[in-house]
């Protein structure tokens, strides 16, 4: 289902020709990761992200699946049996070591592969369909995380889950409610944990049907490349197979050097401390914070603090999942036939603003509501909306881009043109013969 | 179009006139692919190990029981690993009943001594699980059926076993098993 | 279309965020928020190294055998530990018969039944029980504690910032209250003023005094040697494989590393005078 130069799965092995004429599963591999799948030659290693994030979430399912035989979900058990995981279990610190920042780095792999997202176009038709999956997959992934971190029934799992849960309540009329029923009491509690395990451990493979939805949606155009510029001939291209499978292998060597260093040397780094004192409902932290990749979110809730019409609490609530849910929109809010940043010089300038304001976002979410933090938060969520919702839809309109190359094999050969011009000078004119 | 020609030799085609440069040239394919293929065996192993038995559970359980009550002709069932012990004060007749087998008859030949502590040779301990398929055997409790050989009987497939424990007729291959103790005192065994 | 909706739901959010700032500022400019009392008097954990710390640093042992006594001598009669068990303590060093010594010989016996009639009864520890603790449940422990609840401190190093170094910082930093502390801060009874503790005033009264413990090896027991040593036992509590941890992160460290440079020069194998 790509390009008519694509290779044809022809299997030599009589067992494999007998395999693919009942179950043509063979000739699925070949053809969506094997030599069948034309890819652009030209992808940079922020490409290799969303094979990483798959695989991390390999990792994820194949620790939890492990850790849940072992695992006690009730308020009474629970945080004594992730202690009995981490010091009787064979091998069950390791275990749970690599689940807690295998989820750090799910997030920041899923991260880097939006962000590339962003400023490669890879939202532009005829590719929506995949950035919304995309974001469903990043909806159950926080959905996800947010229930497997109140397991361990530590200070923090409960108390994140008393403010999280604690949210619904603020929409109006059916807030409480919803919010009864949700923990299925006044409090979380027994009720709560247990329906948390059931959730945490189905979503995952939820997650894993959707990304084969996103592959699949992807797969049709084929993948986009850092010049934005569509495929046109067999030189554009290069099989899946070996060339980006080995790449992503080399980028699966370092992302497992990375989560090594992690779990062998700094285990607890991304933690908190907070979590190792079992939960107490008489008793709230000094500051209640989520884990490090939900600070960015948790900063927009917190900056909302006057009423307006509404109560301050609402406009954070609504705030806090209309930052995920413009983003569904923004094939439609930035319509500029241009695809890639490297040729629009404006959007590339609010690009790494944004980058740099989700950074202050992220610090701040992870302070306490204090000043000068909620002020910063403030004006770091006024650009967030901006930034989608005004500034790049008036963009579209009056930005002037920058000539495209003609073909992706085109920009490839120029390179060395490409590189020794400075950024914002177009490309001169393609030589031919 | 034609004149950007970008496609070179596919790499891992084979060049005719070369064969020992293939070969050099998928070598550190190989070679990558297997370092690979041994860490991920690698990381099989804790996946495989943490469902065996935790430190907690392998923890010798040792319990230490009180035998004083326990009168010639009586015995009783405790617990320890989970499992049910036999805990029976041999009358002088049933000891030397046990003595008196030939044990080359024996279809798991054991003495009685081979089976009690020296100076404590009265005091049979036994898991009271059935060498077969692991049933508890009756017996233990006053008023259980003792089997034709006066020692414990397994109802489940007829396994009789003799006043050493030793199995006599039946399906179970072996006498039911003797678990490691010790005598603190002369009223107190410390199992396991 | 859309992007005109975009704009006035953008501007909607703009405005109420620029509402919420602008009231903010006006807070901030009329009453600058003042540093809280804690926040003037509170002291970070001392910056301690210990024979554990970083990726090369490991336990020792018999230092954590000093630590443990101090804990079974002063510690015990107040806090549980309640995650380690006796068997645990041949990490440190000892036998099988020492470790059945300890158990047998620890101050609290383990709750059991009477089998004869049921009614509660105690026996001695055995090396597969966990540390009993001081007290039967956290009513009983607060009752005997002036309502204050004295932690379990099993995980006590890694549910605080600073982890050992705070916990010696904290045996170590008790003083009389500053001069300038205000009247409402002082330590009421049954309070202690440290300005390690988060807020200021602990129930915890000082534990440790020169020669409070005789150690078995020696060693001079002074306070900050006693402090030091239950410190790095009670980092051992909480973190008992971190020794294992390590070694094992070198060699898979090592493993990976290589792995790595193989897979890239795969890569750079198959790409080898591929434009791209």
């Amino acid at each position: 289902m790509s390009f008519p130069w694509a290779e044809h799965y022809k299997p030599k092995h009589p067992f494999m020709r007998w395999m693919d004429d009942r179950l043509p599963l063979p000739r699925l591999v070949y053809n969506s990761v094997g030599k069948g799948y034309p890819v652009p030659r030209n992808l940079n290693h922020f490409w290799n992200f969303g094979v990483l994030a798959g695989l991390a979430l390999v990792l994820q399912i194949v620790t939890g699946i492990v850790l849940a035989m072992h695992y006690e979900p009730s308020a009474a058990g629970a945080f004594a049996s992730t202690e009995h995981i981490m010091r009787d279990v064979n091998g069950g610190w390791f275990l749970r070591y690599a689940h807690a920042n295998g989820a750090s780095f799910f997030f920041i792999v899923t991260y880097i592969h939006i962000f590339r997202g962003l400023y490669y176009g890879s939202y532009k038709p005829p590719r929506e369909m995949v950035w919304m999956l995309g974001l469903v997959i990043f909806l159950l992934m926080m959905a996800t995380a947010f229930m497997g971190y109140v397991l361990p029934w530590g200070q923090m799992s409960f108390w994140g889950a008393k403010v999280i849960t604690g949210l619904f309540g603020a929409i109006p009329l059916i807030g409480e409610p919803i919010q009864t029923w949700l923990i299925g009491g006044y409090a979380p509690d027994q009720a709560t944990l247990t329906r948390f395990f059931s959730l945490h451990y189905l979503l995952p493979f939820v997650i894993a049907g959707v990304i084969i939805l996103h592959i699949w949606a992807l797969h049709i155009p084929g993948s986009g490349n850092p010049t934005g510029v569509d495929v046109k001939s067999p030189q554009d291209t290069l099989p899946f197979h070996p060339y980006y499978t080995a790449k992503d292998g080399f980028g699966a060597g370092l992302f497992l050097l990375l989560l090594a260093v992690m779990v062998f040397f700094l285990p607890n780094y991304l933690g908190h401390a907070d979590n190792y004192i079992p939960a107490n409902n008489m008793s709230t932290p000094a500051h209640i914070v989520p884990e490090w990749y939900f600070w960015p979110f948790y900063a927009i809730l917190r900056a909302f603090t006057s009423d307006f019409i509404l109560p301050a609490k609402l406009w954070g609530v609504t705030a806090m999942f209309g930052s995920i849910l413009l983003l569904f929109f923004l094939p439609w809010l930035d319509k500029s036939p241009v695809r890639s940043a490297a040729y629009r010089p404006k959007y590339r300038m609010f690009f790494w603003i944004l980058v740099a304001d989700v950074l202050v976002l992220g610090f701040c979410g992870g302070k306490p509501a204090e000043e000068p933090f909620v002020m910063i938060s403030q004006v770091a969520t006024i650009y967030y909306f901006a930034h989608f919702l005004i500034i790049l839809p008036i963009l579209s309109w009056v930005e002037k881009t920058l000539p495209l190359p003609n073909s992706i094999s085109e920009s490839v050969l120029h390179g060395e043109a490409e590189e020794a011009a400075p950024a914002d000078i177009g490309l001169a004119k393609p030589a031919t013969a | 179009m034609a004149a950007v020609d970008l496609s070179g030799e596919p790499a891992v085609k084979a060049e005719p006139n070369e064969q020992g440069g293939v070969r050099r040239r998928d070598f550190i394919n190989i070679a990558a692919v297997s370092f690979a293929g041994v860490g991920g065996a690698a990381l099989l192993y804790p996946l495989v190990t943490q469902m065996n038995p935790s430190a907690d559970v392998l923890a010798l359980a040792q319990i230490d029981v009180d035998i004083a009550a326990i009168r010639p002709g009586q015995a009783i069932k405790t617990m320890w690993r989970k499992q049910p012990i036999f805990i029976r004060n041999l009358t002088p007749a049933e000891q030397a009943a046990a003595n008196a087998v030939d044990t080359g008859s024996l279809r798991d030949p054991q003495t009685l001594a081979e089976r009690t502590k020296e100076g404590h040779a009265n005091w049979l301990i036994t898991l009271g699980v059935c060498t077969h398929l692991g049933c508890v055997p009756l017996g233990a409790a006053d008023g259980e059926q003792r089997g034709e050989y006066g020692g414990y009987f397994c109802p489940c497939h007829g396994s009789h076993y003799d006043t050493a424990a030793r199995v006599r007729k039946g399906p179970a291959p072996r006498n039911l098993e003797v678990p490691e103790y010790e005598f603190r005192t002369d009223t107190s065994v410390r199992i396991g | 279309m859309v992007r005109i909706l975009g704009i006035l739901v953008g501007l909607g959010f703009v405005g109420v965020a620029a509402w919420s700032l602008l009231w903010g500022a006006v807070a901030y400019l009329k009453e600058p928020p003042q540093e809280t009392v804690e926040h003037q008097f509170h002291h970070h954990a001392r910056d301690i190294g210990y024979s554990f710390d970083g990726p090369f640093g490991r336990y020792d042992r018999r230092q954590l055998q000093r630590g443990l006594q101090v804990y079974q001598e002063v510690c015990s009669a107040c806090h549980s530990l309640q995650h380690v068990a006796f068997r645990n303590f041949h990490d440190l060093g000892y036998t099988e018969a020492e470790v059945r010594a300890i158990a047998d010989r620890w101050p609290r016996k383990v709750a059991t039944i009477n089998p004869r009639d049921g009614a509660p009864a105690e026996r001695n520890a055995i090396p597969a029980d966990h540390i009993p603790s001081p007290y039967p449940n956290e009513t009983a422990a607060r009752g005997s504690n002036n309502n204050a609840l004295p932690p379990d401190l099993s995980l006590i190093t890694k549910a605080r910032e600073g982890g050992p170094a705070y916990v010696e910082s904290l045996l170590t930093g008790y003083h009389n209250p500053p001069a300038n502390l205000p009247r409402e801060n002082r330590p009421g009874p049954g309070l202690h003023f440290n300005p390690y503790f988060a807020n200021l005033n602990i129930a915890m009264p000082p534990p440790l005094r020169p020669g409070l413990v005789t150690y078995a090896d020696g060693t001079n027991a002074t306070p900050d040697q006693m402090a030091h040593d239950v410190a790095a036992f009670l980092a051992w509590t909480a973190e008992p494989g971190a020794d294992s941890r390590k070694n094992m992160g070198l060699v898979v460290l090592v493993f990976l590393l290589i792995g790595t440079i193989l897979a890239y020069m795969a890569y750079q194998n198959v790409w080898a005078g591929k434009k791209h």
